[in-house]
């Protein structure tokens, strides 16, 4: 029995005989490229020998799984450290350096906290749904890791609706930050609840409409199929670089990080308002949980973005899933930067800014880019740009209310 | 259930308001504030502030210790100004006394009180930021300037924050040249980090957005309030002590006071500003004029300096006010010809100023009620004196 994926298959340089043909620098460097995938056959090879077909593919599948486990905690912790390195540079200070070199074990200290830490639930609480809430928020942000292609062969499950399914399951987190605010029998929780559910879902949907122009060009919500789409000028042809992918691409990014709660729309949680919103009367590993499931829902919807608009893990010289680190943990850098620049706004202009201005233009966006389809390479290029720029205009001009206005201020003598 | 589905009209549904406890034991109240907020939704139906967690009575400590000895507790009442309030306090007991003021101690007090305003309102805008959801950014920066700052109250007086500088009848510590030409680059370099400071955050869009419009204080409601100090300029009201009064030697030197047009949260956050570039003109006036010798307490009050509880002001009363960062700072002193005040008052300008929290956050949201507060600038060892 083949106990391969089938996206493994597609690879042209998967069998031996071709690799044995290639000069050494190139086998070394498809090596490097491949080499998860090269260490996961190996091991596939040596089960092989002993174990029965069904056995070889719970391994295979195994494997896949403990590597997603591995990689997303992993990830997480070191994002903390990242964020709060980043934010320390930008405020002019030092950051985490006492454990560990450059305070590498840094996040392993907190674990360690955090997990000695007691676990405190309220007398009022809904014990259960309290109990609940922060296994149900981690469950969809490591589930997301699945259909996300890391590199060249390297998407766990490469589903012919991946794209969907991403969406799908990244949206019932709304419905456990509910069941931890609701539960905790807390104002402050209700409060960030509240604007949670209102956020999330405001901003699901001009998020799902500005990826609809990526699954019209690439013709399929596969997300393996929509990196190959952009594979073409040595997988430099992103769709960041159109009209109407640039501007798909901001307005994702920004639903993205309101998605994952960062500041500036970190209203669920805005620590100067409401505590801390949903998550006030979490302690120890339980509170843990919730910034695991924030920090990896800004890993994966970064590394989506990635894939949708900035040609995944296509790039030249380097190998594909380095390529795919970089530009993701670009993403996380400039949402880090968001953090350490910007304050908050408040909850209608949150939800402004998501009903009158985004959704309006994406569906513009959506209608450029059927115009881009049908049209030839000079017309599309002109036309596109002015329709999104008329579009923008008039938006901007119908929003006319939120534009800042000019003070003079008079001196007395 | 009954209830709220028996209105086929949906605009009847019954809805209840929500009661929310905000502090003592809050991240943003800047201390041990608590507001009692009724709320629908998130907007604010009702809000009452309650007072008196940081109550230490001062007052009455006062009376029942010498004049001199309750100088160390007016650097408690407004912490981050310290010398402020040994200024106001000094006022009151010099015109209770009738103690005359040498030149050079006139000049050193006209600077730290200056000097004071700066860190006041540089850091007041930084923690209005954090109250905005500015993640610190603002307010490190802030502090970064305030250290400077700090370190020449340190070397001057011995204490950072707590300074104690103050005499009556002078300044207690000699303030040396080469303080004198660290205070001199510090006002240099000073309008160069507030155009860099300006540049991040007053044409911000979202600071615009959340400032511009909330937390309107109207002028006639302002002055029947009796609000003093930057809130009270910035609701365009032309009231500035140290012009009205010219107490110590502010009459000698050129300064504006800047006027804010609508009263909001903005002009509250802008003429702080201005406010700081007027100071650093007096700064720089200062500087230049300070005399190079001379005493630093009048020959009246130096004995006093050993033993103060041998200082026994005539009978009588007074109140000496100055223009602190957060308003009009008055000591209201009776002395009934002992060693010790027979009353003792403080009119403490963010106590004043917290009063008409209501009146600006009806009808806004809860994250406005946070920069509202934030705007009016209170510090509760001094609303709770």
């Amino acid at each position: 029995m083949d106990t391969r994926f089938p996206s493994e298959k597609a690879y042209p340089f998967d069998s031996e005989s071709s690799v044995g043909m290639k000069t050494e620098k190139i086998f070394s460097m498809q090596t490097l490229d491949q080499i998860f995938i090269i260490a996961k056959k190996i091991i596939l090879g040596v089960t092989g020998h002993f174990l029965p077909d069904w056995a070889c593919l719970l391994t295979s599948i195994l494997i896949s799984i403990s590597a997603i486990a591995v990689l997303g905690p992993f990830t997480m912790m070191y994002l903390t450290l990242l964020e709060r390195k980043v934010i320390g540079r930008m405020q002019n200070r030092i950051g985490p350096n006492r454990v560990g070199k450059w305070g590498l074990l840094q996040p392993f200290a907190d674990g360690i906290k955090m997990l000695t830490k007691e676990d405190i639930v309220p007398l009022e609480a809904d014990k259960v749904i309290h109990f609940l809430a922060p296994l149900f928020i981690v469950m969809p942000a490591l589930l997301v890791f699945a259909v996300i292609p890391f590199g060249r062969n390297m998407t766990a499950v490469d589903l012919n609706v991946g794209l969907l399914f991403f969406i799908a399951v990244s949206s019932t987190t709304t419905i456990a930050i509910f069941m931890a605010s609701w539960s905790s029998r807390n104002k402050f929780s209700l409060l960030g609840g509240m604007r949670s559910a209102a956020q999330m879902i405001s901003y699901e949907i001009p998020m799902v409409l500005s990826v609809v122009p990526v699954i019209m060009m690439a013709g399929s919500l596969s997300t393996n199929s929509i990196v190959e789409a952009q594979s073409r000028w040595h997988g430099l042809k992103w769709f960041v670089f159109t009209p109407w992918g640039f501007l798909g691409f901001i307005i994702f990014f920004l639903c993205a990080v309101a998605e994952c709660n960062r500041s500036p729309f970190d209203l669920p949680e805005g620590e100067s308002e409401i505590v801390a919103g949903f998550h006030t009367e979490y302690s120890g590993m339980k509170f843990a949980l919730f910034y695991m499931a924030e920090f990896m829902n800004s890993f994966t919807l970064s590394g989506l973005a990635v894939t949708l608009f900035l040609g995944g893990w296509q790039g030249p010289f380097l190998p594909s899933w380095i390529w795919f680190f970089l530009k993701t943990y670009a993403l996380i850098f400039v949402m880090i930067w968001f953090r350490g620049t910007l304050p908050r706004v408040r909850v209608d202009q949150l939800m402004g800014l998501a009903w009158k201005f985004l959704l309006p233009l994406t569906l513009a966006n959506l209608l450029v880019t059927g115009f881009w389809y049908f049209t030839s390479r000079p017309v599309r290029i002109a036309g596109s740009m002015v329709l999104l720029a008329l579009a923008f205009w008039i938006l901007t001009k119908l929003n006319r209310d939120v534009v800042p206005e000019k003070r003079v201020y008079h001196f007395a003598e | 259930m009954e209830k709220i589905f028996s209105a086929r009209d949906p605009s009847a549904l019954n809805t209840e308001t929500l009661e929310i406890n905000f502090g003592p034991q809050h991240p943003s109240t800047h201390g041990v504030f608590r507001m009692n907020i009724v709320c629908d939704g998130e907007t604010v139906v009702s809000l009452k502030p309650v007072m008196g967690y940081l109550h230490r009575n001062h007052e009455q400590i006062a009376e029942n210790m010498s004049y001199a000895a309750s100088m160390p507790y007016t650097d408690r009442l407004d912490y981050f100004n310290s010398m402020s309030n040994n200024f106001g306090y000094s006022l009151a007991v010099e015109k209770l006394a009738n103690i005359e003021v040498p030149e050079r101690a006139q000049y050193i007090r006209v600077i730290m009180a200056e000097l004071t305003r700066l860190v006041n309102h540089v850091s007041v805008i930084g923690f209005l930021l954090n109250d905005l959801g500015a993640f610190f950014t603002p307010v490190l920066y802030a502090f970064r300037e305030r250290e400077k700052i700090l370190d020449i109250f340190e070397e001057v007086s011995g204490a950072r924050m707590m300074c104690n500088y103050f005499r009556f009848g002078g300044v207690k510590y000699e303030i040396q040249p080469h303080i004198l030409q660290r205070i001199k680059e510090i006002v240099k370099k000073f309008p160069k980090f507030l155009e860099e400071f300006e540049a991040l955050l007053s044409k911000n869009e979202i600071l615009c957005m959340r400032c511009q419009n909330v937390g309107v204080l109207p002028k006639e409601l302002a002055v029947s309030a009796s609000i003093t100090g930057p809130m009270l300029r910035a609701s365009g009201v032309d009231y500035d002590i140290r012009k009205v009064d010219k107490y110590s030697i502010y009459g000698r030197f050129k300064f504006r006071i800047p006027l804010g047009e609508k009263g909001d949260v903005y002009d509250r956050y802008y003429v702080r500003i201005l406010e700081m570039h007027e100071s650093l003109k007096i700064l720089d006036q200062a500087l230049k004029d300070i005399p190079a010798t001379g005493e630093l307490v009048s020959k009246k009050m130096a004995p006093f300096l050993k033993s103060p509880r041998n200082f026994k002001p005539p009978v009588g009363e007074a109140y000496g006010r100055v223009e602190a960062p957060k308003g009009e700072l008055g000591f209201y002193v009776v002395s009934d010809g002992t060693p010790q005040p027979w009353r003792y008052h403080v009119r403490a300008p963010s106590f004043i100023n917290l009063t008409i929290l209501e009146d600006m956050c009806l009808g806004h949201k809860i994250a406005d009620v946070i920069v509202i507060l934030g705007s009016v600038d209170i510090v509760l060892g001094e609303v709770d004196h």
